[in-house]
């Protein structure tokens, strides 16, 4: 009896000081991400759109929302996908799969030119400029890759994008084989895209041959590590159907460690095989370029840390953070320490080159650093992220991983990816970490059917992690780049002498329109408040293009043009020359009028598109 | 004339003394300095400009900032008022200018070399009366494009007068007019000119 109150008592006691202390925190970290009104936040946040084929942008630490950035779907705000040259890019498709992004780096740290994303869905790259936010490049689908998941993990001086894919298919694609024949007729394949230096302009280089397991996700090394990569993946089984429990049955599944060095030796020697126009390497002819190292039960994440050393990966279904020493995988590929090979693909020893198994909890799936020596874990299945030291580990810590375990905090819910800023290059910044979260449960205001996703941002600048903000996005973000606001210094305006367009025209004197049969050229200007030519007289199929500048070169002065009942949504930033084009297939009057606010006359900025019947 | 005034006016014919032969020599850097400097500048403050617009009024140019795209900017919002295009080639007085300024440093170094008082004087004079004709003819000039209203503008707006020295508000936006460093050298000139009489005139007294 006597002790049955004591525990009550006791109790109260927690509930109490629990309360207060934790109130007195909450406000005090809260406002840590507080950016006072018409105050900047200090880190741009770069999320994967998912499936919407965006690129999201906010800032931290407000979280607030800044900008979207069509890649690999229309926008009509944007005007992305309805000018010829967005249009040409997205080619036939309307959407994209965004996981991945990746900024990219020179000397292994982040240099501010360009982002890279990948697209799962139709095996293509995107690359945006990040002076203007815009997308520049999109390439794809990708000859013979099928699931570009495992994608884009940039080089330590944005030699390559590295990409694995998800899926395997008959190679080449388009090439029928039963499904029940996975085994020996489906492949996986790993890419590299070759960045060029000056331009950034993309191509693929060279493929490696793999095993139809699925790639998952992948990082690239630096340091000791420099010229390698690295990937885990699930399905070592290579089953084909009923993935849930057929892929899940052994205890280790593969990781890859690429040394695209070597690859690109290899590419270079002629040994490879030319699959649908691209050199692919059989990784059991062209010894050195890939091995393999058991991972535990379905892994997702692989991240090598700063110093480029050790190479973490998560568990996903067993609960461990696996540590390997890049050291000792250097020391047993020399000394041929193999317990194995698959299809001519040697099998690193795993006790050898295995550091230790963190056991940081249920369901591990991605790791991200601060550079001080603390590794992040997410637990999708905990809800809750773990902080953890890295080796070296002394002795006793050895005997129980789980003294490394320093901190652990709650996320809501069900936590994806996180990302730590310049977790993936020498110099992580250290003082922001956000989680993003695949189930928001009933946390936001209700919103229907469909939720919106969670993100979190928690302060890891002291020695426990606390969290200061959280905010709610369109599907779906998986991954993100934090980058320092003040490393880029993005345009404002797209100046006149920086405007490349060949049909651009800045003297309203200039601007008309010309005729070649049945080709109607006109040459329009927008400036505040009015379209010059603003009536365009044209006959019944005739077939039209307009060049359209905006010569405003003030920020934020924006024009666009949207034609009644013609599929059309153009923007024009200003300095920008956009060329649209159309054919007149029925008679009539189309007003066509500025879409995006653009002064006190902004309503008067109209015209017509009058189509009179041909003669 | 009297003996008097003659006395009072004898002092003109004197030489000009060390001192001020290198007082009217710095003069003449100076004025020949403003020949390339910014004479005044006009700033426009509205709330959706980050940086305000900018226009230098030089002795022989008009620069605006942001690479001389303020300038096409102010001609955008003027028109919705209706006032006339600002342009270089309406500043007839830009063609001889420079030439002035460079007279006045050819008279400055006359005087320093050959000069007596009377030629120091006769720069002063001549440069008072001169730059009293420019800042007219610049109040002049603001005073004609803003009361010449085009009736048939977007916004009906009563013609202003717009600050020459200083800051008036029009709508949502501040304009700011005041004299650049260029005319500082002018007034340095001029300083300079009056103190180079002061001095070898102080002399004459003593010496007499």
């Amino acid at each position: 009896m006597l002790r049955h109150v004591a525990y009550t008592i006791a109790l109260f006691a927690v509930l109490l000081t629990g309360c207060s202390s934790g109130g007195g925190g909450d406000d005090t970290a809260t406002s840590r991400a507080e950016v006072p009104i018409g105050e900047k936040d200090s880190h741009y946040l770069f999320y994967s759109g998912g499936h919407s084929g965006q690129v999201f942008v906010s800032g931290i630490p407000s979280m607030r929302d800044l900008s979207r950035i069509p890649v690999f779907a229309p926008s009509p705000g944007h005007g992305y996908g309805y000018d010829d040259e967005s249009r040409e890019m997205l080619g036939d498709y309307t959407w994209g799969d965004v996981h991945h992004p990746a900024l990219s780096k020179t000397d292994g740290t982040y240099d501010g030119r360009w982002l890279f994303v990948n697209d799962n869905a139709h095996n293509r790259i995107a690359r945006i400029d990040l002076n203007t936010f815009k997308t520049a490049e999109i390439i794809g689908p990708i000859p013979n890759a099928s699931g570009n998941h495992g994608s884009s993990f940039v080089t330590e001086n944005t030699e390559y994008a590295l990409t694995a894919t998800r899926f395997s298919v008959p190679l080449p694609k388009g090439r029928y084989a039963p499904v029940e024949d996975y085994e020996e007729e489906f492949n996986g394949i790993v890419s590299g895209i070759a960045i060029d230096e000056e331009t950034g302009s993309m191509g693929v280089d060279w493929q490696i041959l793999t095993p139809p397991f699925n790639w998952d996700l992948g990082s690239t090394g630096k340091g000791p590590s420099s010229g390698w990569a690295f990937w885990t993946s699930y399905n070592s089984e290579m089953a084909s159907d009923s993935l849930e429990i057929q892929a899940s049955q052994m205890d280790r599944d593969y990781a890859a460690f690429v040394n695209w060095e070597a690859a690109e030796d290899a590419a270079e020697d002629g040994n490879y095989t030319m699959i649908d126009g691209v050199p692919v390497i059989d990784p059991a002819e062209a010894p050195g370029v890939m091995y393999f190292v058991p991972v535990a039960k379905s892994p997702h994440g692989i991240d090598v840390t700063p110093d480029g050393r050790w190479i973490v990966a998560g568990g996903k279904l067993d609960p461990t953070a696996q540590v390997f020493d890049f050291e000792d995988v250097q020391a047993a590929i020399e000394e041929e320490d193999f317990q194995g090979e698959v299809r001519g693909i040697p099998v690193l020893n795993y006790d050898r080159v295995l550091e230790g198994a963190v056991p940081v909890g249920q369901g591990p799936l991605h790791t991200q650093y601060d550079g001080r020596g603390n590794a992040y874990t997410s637990l999708f299945i905990e809800s809750s992220v773990a902080k953890w030291s890295l080796p070296p580990w002394t002795d006793e810590e050895k005997e129980d991983l789980s003294q490394v375990v320093t901190d652990k905090i709650d996320i809501h819910y069900n936590i994806g990816h996180l990302v730590i800023g310049g977790s993936d290059t020498r110099e992580p910044q250290g003082d922001w970490l956000v989680a993003m979260n695949k189930i928001a449960g009933d946390r936001p205001l209700r919103t229907g059917l469909s939720k919106p996703e969670t993100s979190q941002l928690i302060d890891i600048s002291g020695e426990e992690m606390e969290m200061v903000a959280e905010s709610y996005t369109s599907p779906e973000p998986h991954f993100a780049q934090i980058l320092p606001a003040d490393a880029i210094q993005p345009d404002q305006v797209l100046r006149q002498s920086d405007n490349d367009h060949p049909e651009a025209v800045w003297d309203p004197e200039e601007a008309g329109i010309t005729r070649d049969g049945n080709e109607v050229t006109v040459h329009m200007i927008a400036q505040r408040s009015m379209f010059t030519p603003d009536v365009i007289e044209v006959e019944q199929g005739e077939d039209v293009t307009i060049h359209v500048t905006n010569v405003e070169q003030v920020a934020d002065m924006i024009h666009g043009i949207g034609i009644g009942e013609h599929d059309t949504s153009i923007i024009m930033d200003p300095g920008e020359t956009k060329t649209f084009s159309f054919s007149t297939e029925e008679t009539g009057v189309f007003p066509f009028y500025c879409t995006n606010f653009c002064s006190a006359l902004h309503q008067e900025m109209q015209g017509y598109i009058a189509v009179r019947p041909s003669e | 004339m009297d003996e008097a005034s003659r006395s009072n006016t004898r002092f003109l014919d004197r030489p000009l003394n060390t001192t001020s032969r290198i007082l009217m020599g710095l003069a003449a850097l100076l004025v020949a300095g403003a020949i390339l400097a910014p004479l005044w500048q006009i700033r426009l403050e509205a709330p959706m400009y980050e940086d305000p617009l900018l226009m230098d009024i030089y002795a022989h140019k008009l620069e605006s900032g942001n690479d001389g795209q303020d300038l096409k900017e102010i001609n955008t919002l003027n028109k919705y008022v209706g006032m006339r295009t600002i342009q270089e080639a309406d500043f007839t007085e830009m063609d001889w200018m420079p030439f002035v300024l460079g007279g006045f440093a050819l008279l400055a170094l006359r005087a320093m070399f050959f000069g007596r008082i009377r030629n120091a004087v006769d720069v002063g004079v001549l440069f008072a009366y001169f730059g009293a004709f420019s800042l007219y003819r610049f109040y002049y000039q603001m005073y004609v494009y803003a009361q010449n209203l085009d009736p048939t503008a977007p916004m009906n707006m009563e013609p202003f007068m717009p600050a020459v020295i200083g800051s008036n508000t029009v709508a949502n936006f501040t304009q700011w007019s005041y004299p650049n460093w260029g005319s500082a050298l002018l007034a340095g000139f001029i300083m300079l000119v009056v103190a180079a009489i002061w001095r070898s005139r102080n002399e004459s007294h003593n010496a007499s």
